[in-house]
């Protein structure tokens, strides 16, 4: 049996050794990367695709964090037309897999040693029935709280590390005048802060217990009445005219020190870099009050389609993604850290290296945890349903104990 | 065989046009009944549930509001736009010299995609960025335009966006009708003395009647199918306070991978779009039979 | 004509003229002030496009540019990245125009000849069929995305121009119809009679007596379909694959970025440049716009 399964590898990896010897690789990519810095991030992938005798065509679609690319996807689909790598992420991967659509790369992620470089819930991730289906790509920090170095100084303010050191600071900034929190009215940005907040306040087994467990009793806890609380509090720091403001825009205030601090994702670094801002001396980062680490992870799934070349095209852009060179050029762009934790760091600044450490040291505690707002936690229906209630508490006066009634019937009603 | 084909023509000739609608409208619609009665997530499915999709819907607040939102917005846009467009249409009917510069200057809006002008709609109606900010800087300090960030405002700034967008293809129309109202009437009113304003309101605008249909059904199409517009604008915030039944079932259907749940919320929209609708054909299609 | 000029001929002498004249700027004036609440987000569109980032960025986003540059605009058309490939809308903007013409000409042709028939050769159920058609003008698309997806993979047409042409038409239908019926139905039924009693057919009528007779009505179609047509992005980007995006799914691509850095003079530069092509159908053809819609497209 032993020998047998050796084989059954043995004749696997040939097979694929073969059909790429004699297929030119070809590969369609659906992303929903197109904006300057993150497009020139996977066009690294595509010169290193290229370089290796594939062909990549671009199938780019942007808009609502993925939502009009996963439209063209469910299309594309249905009309028996998939695309051979899809951005996907979370546990959208295997909802897709449920469906049958997706293509195994356990060849290649077994002959290029994933399992030993990427961090054990990452590869959780990548994984469909024990089967390997998706190519991490990145790590993303949600929980960063992001400031600007001169403001704090000059109103004798150290980064916060627990939220009431948050709101005692945010108190004295509003007393001189300044806007303590930058922040977007848009639903994502409303539970990006909101998981933040949970994190601190529920803590890494609460927050796991409520959005990835669904927990019913977690989700109506008195933790999680003060986490609302904490959330009407924050509504008291942004000013009135945040509804719908775009993340970068918030960034701005950052910057130009109309506003203290930002609570956002790693992306916001990008924003500050491209303005020339120093990370340290003009602008601060630290991760927000608590221990943890919110992680939202970039990947691409490869769909099942016929043909030996764009087979050979998913093997080859599946062991391009997780090697060692693309890991690094691209999160030097993109803000991100690496998916693997083997890549040498030199290049990088130094939030990314806080990054990288708390990234180890939540792993081996246990706290490295999903984002439930940036999709990673829960299905769509059920992410989506939280998010409905965090935001309508957020843009109302609705009281903390209705809003945890409203998100246990919420939660109830997506199943 | 050929006398056959000659007294059948009108109906072969109609025949593939009709079909496609039959199929790809009629079909559809039964398609959609049919996935609204299943637990359809990512991808439809098709194994009969019961009404579980339309117990979820009812209880979901989001929804309640969308359609709420869906009678105010339906019935501001159409009325305001229906009104602006007959009054713009009444005095550029007045002999301007500059009308074609005026006249496309109205119209161009039909042109552009919301996918932008919705961003610069969102910059001028933001307190802090556009009119209000505007207006307090030459000194008028309590003057106050913030309904795009207030959850109980916020649809009429849509309404205002959508009426922009759509009041000058309704001028367009209504400006066609007065100028083929007959002028002998007019000018025999005219001789009688009977005032202008009585002119308009006893003679033209009641001739025009057809065209009020017509406005109707074009801007009950948008309506119906504003989408672009809440997301470019609001994004159907602030919190999900300007969410419409299309942006929804949108939302269900392809970023929450709630097929079901999206089909059940479509065939509610259908129901209501009839119930509308099917009395205005009904009417016109009486008036016009001789 | 409604003209109400000579009305005021009654009341000639001094005082009438000074009220008259003075009624005319209070209606100039009001027309102006309505055209200036329709050019507002033009204005900021044009302005945001002609200023340079870092002005957008630390100035006022409503405001004049303090200096003029017509980069953005460049880079729109030509270098802005849609993708991995930064060649701006160039090469999408011949993908719609590809799609949109002949999309155009086929409904055109199809609501011409449909009302033709519904108007003039009326038979039992004509009016049921066309009251079907009207309907169908108010199915929400969002609904018909995932079966149209399946029809188009089994028609084989799957992320092919000819598929999203077919789709446009298919929906095109209901509007191109009553357009053509409604125009067609003012035609007195004695023409058609007269010409079968001099022994022309059935498409010897349309052709040479009804087609004639057509220009302001086609002018509307065009106008109204072309606009559906070009900036349609919902089917856009269902319906395509890599190489047959239309222009809006790119125009989406260069605005709709979630993290990275938004270069809001591209944006509005990229939006005034896609919208172009419909700008310009309804400045030039304008005029004949009304006129059409005068003939008779909306007397019913």
């Amino acid at each position: 049996m032993i020998r047998f399964t050796a084989l059954a590898t043995l004749s696997a990896v040939a097979l694929t050794a073969a059909s790429s010897a004699w297929a030119e690789p070809k590969a369609e990519v659906l992303h929903w990367w197109t904006s300057g810095g993150e497009a020139k991030s996977v066009a690294v992938l595509q010169q290193e695709f290229s370089a290796n005798g594939g062909t990549w065509t671009d199938m780019p679609v942007a808009g609502g964090g993925g939502d009009a690319a996963m439209t063209a996807l469910r299309a594309r689909v249905l009309s028996g037309n998939a695309p051979a790598a899809v951005q996907l992420k979370g546990p959208a991967i295997q909802e897709w897999y449920e469906e049958g659509v997706l293509a195994d790369i356990s060849a290649v992620a077994e002959a290029e040693g994933w399992a030993d470089v990427l961090p054990a819930s990452i590869a959780g991730h990548m994984k469909c029935d024990g089967t390997w289906c998706a190519a991490p790509v990145n790590v993303h920090r949600v929980d960063w709280i992001w400031a600007n170095a001169d403001v704090l100084k000059a109103n004798g303010i150290d980064m916060p590390t627990t939220w009431d050191e948050f709101n005692a600071a945010a108190e004295k900034l509003k007393a001189a005048g300044i806007i303590p929190l930058a922040h977007g009215g848009q639903a994502w940005q409303d539970a990006t802060v909101f998981e933040a907040a949970a994190l601190g306040i529920l803590g890494a087994e609460g927050f796991h217990k409520a959005f990835v467990e669904l927990d019913a009793d977690t989700l109506t806890s008195d933790a999680m009445v003060k986490v609302f609380d904490q959330m009407r509090t924050l509504r008291g720091y942004v000013d009135d005219n945040f509804s719908g403001r775009d993340w970068n825009l918030a960034t701005a205030m950052v910057m130009n020190g109309e506003a203290a601090f930002q609570i956002m994702g790693d992306w916001a670094k990008g924003e500050f870099l491209a303005a020339g801002k120093v990370p340290g001396q003009d602008f601060l980062c630290a991760s927000t009050p608590g221990d943890g680490f919110l992680y939202n992870v970039d990947s691409f799934a490869m769909f099942d389609v016929g043909g030996a070349d764009k087979e050979a095209g998913q093997q080859l852009l599946a062991k391009l993604i997780v090697g060692k060179n693309f890991q690094k050029v691209f999160n030097l762009n993109k803000g991100s850290i690496p998916a693997r934790t083997d890549v040498a760091l030199d290049e990088f600044d130094s939030c990314a290296h806080l990054s990288a450490q708390d990234m180890a040291d939540s792993s081996a505690n246990g706290s490295l945890l999903p984002s439930y707002a940036h999709g990673m936690a829960l299905r769509g229906a059920q992410s989506g349903a939280i998010t409905d209630v965090v935001t309508a508490h957020f843009n109302s006066d609705m009281s903390s104990e209705d809003a945890v009634k409203m998100l246990a019937q919420a939660v109830a009603n997506s199943m | 065989m050929v006398d056959w084909f000659q007294r059948h023509i009108p109906k072969i000739v109609l025949a593939p046009s009709f079909a496609a609608v039959l199929l790809f409208v009629y079909g559809f619609i039964g398609w959609t009944a049919w996935v609204s009665f299943t637990r359809s997530r990512l991808l439809p499915k098709y194994d009969i549930a019961g009404f579980i999709q339309y117990k979820r819907l009812f209880a979901s607040p989001r929804w309640e509001t969308a359609l709420n939102n869906l009678f105010i917005f339906g019935f501001l846009f159409i009325v305001i736009a229906m009104i602006l467009g007959l009054l713009i249409a009444i005095l550029l009917d007045q002999k301007i010299r500059t009308e074609g510069v005026l006249r496309t200057i109205y119209l161009y809006p039909m042109a552009l995609s919301m996918i932008v002008t919705g961003t610069a709609w969102k910059w001028i109606m933001n307190p802090g960025l556009g009119i209000e900010a505007l207006v307090r800087g030459w000194g008028f300090e309590s003057f106050s335009f913030d309904w795009v960030i207030d959850p109980k405002m916020a649809i009429y700034a849509v309404v205002i966006a959508g009426v922009w967008q759509a009041s000058g293809f309704v001028m367009a129309l209504f400006l066609a009708g007065l100028r083929s109202v007959d002028g002998e009437i007019i000018k025999a009113a005219q001789v009688d003395g009977i005032p202008t304003w009585r002119i308009y309101s006893a003679i033209i605008i009641p001739s025009m009647a057809p065209i009020f249909l017509s406005a109707f059904i074009v801007l009950a199409h948008l309506a119906i199918k504003s989408f672009d517009l809440v997301i470019a604008l609001t994004g159907g915030g602030p919190g999900y306070a300007t969410d419409l039944p299309a942006t929804y079932m949108y939302t269900m259907a392809f970023s929450r991978g709630d097929i079901g749940q999206a089909a059940s919320s479509a065939m509610i929209m259908m129901a209501v779009v009839f119930t509308i609708v099917v009395p205005y054909l009904y009417s016109e299609l009486r008036a016009k039979h001789d | 004509m409604t003209n109400f000029a000579p009305a005021s001929t009654f009341n000639a002498g001094s005082a009438g003229k000074w009220r008259r004249a003075i009624l005319r700027l209070i209606l100039l004036s009001v027309l102006v002030i309505f055209a200036l609440f329709y050019l507002m987000p033009l204005f900021v569109m044009v302005t945001t496009s002609l200023k340079s980032l870092e002005e957008i960025r630390t100035g006022s986003l409503v405001a004049l540019p303090r200096e003029v540059t017509f980069e953005a605009w460049r880079t729109a058309w030509s270098s802005a990245c849609t993708g991995i490939q930064c060649e701006g809308l160039r090469p999408y903007f011949w993908n719609s125009v590809q799609l949109a013409i002949p999309a155009v000409l086929i409904s055109t042709l199809l609501g011409a000849i449909n009302g033709y028939v519904i108007a003039q050769w009326k038979f039992r159920g004509a009016n049921l069929i066309f009251s079907l058609m009207l309907f169908g003008c108010f199915i929400p698309f969002q609904v018909v995305l995932l079966p149209m997806a399946r029809t188009l993979g089994l028609m084989g047409l799957a992320g092919s121009i000819p598929g999203l042409i077919f789709v446009h038409v298919v929906y095109g239908i209901g509007f191109t119809t009553l357009f053509f019926r409604n125009y067609y139905v003012s035609v007195p039924s004695e023409l058609v009679k007269a010409a079968k009693v001099d022994g022309a057919g059935f498409f010897r009528i349309f052709w040479s007596i009804f087609l004639p007779l057509s220009l302001p009505i086609i002018v509307v179609t065009v106008i109204w379909q072309f606009t559906q047509i070009w900036n349609d992005f919902l089917f856009g980007v269902s319906f395509s694959q890599a190489g047959t995006q239309p222009i809006t799914v790119a125009l989406n691509n260069i605005v709709n970025s979630t993290t990275g850095v938004k270069e809001y003079n591209v944006d509005m530069a990229a939006a005034i440049i896609a919208a172009l092509p419909t700008l310009l159908v309804y400045v030039v053809a304008g005029k004949y716009f009304i006129r059409g819609l005068t003939a008779g497209s909306v007397k019913g």
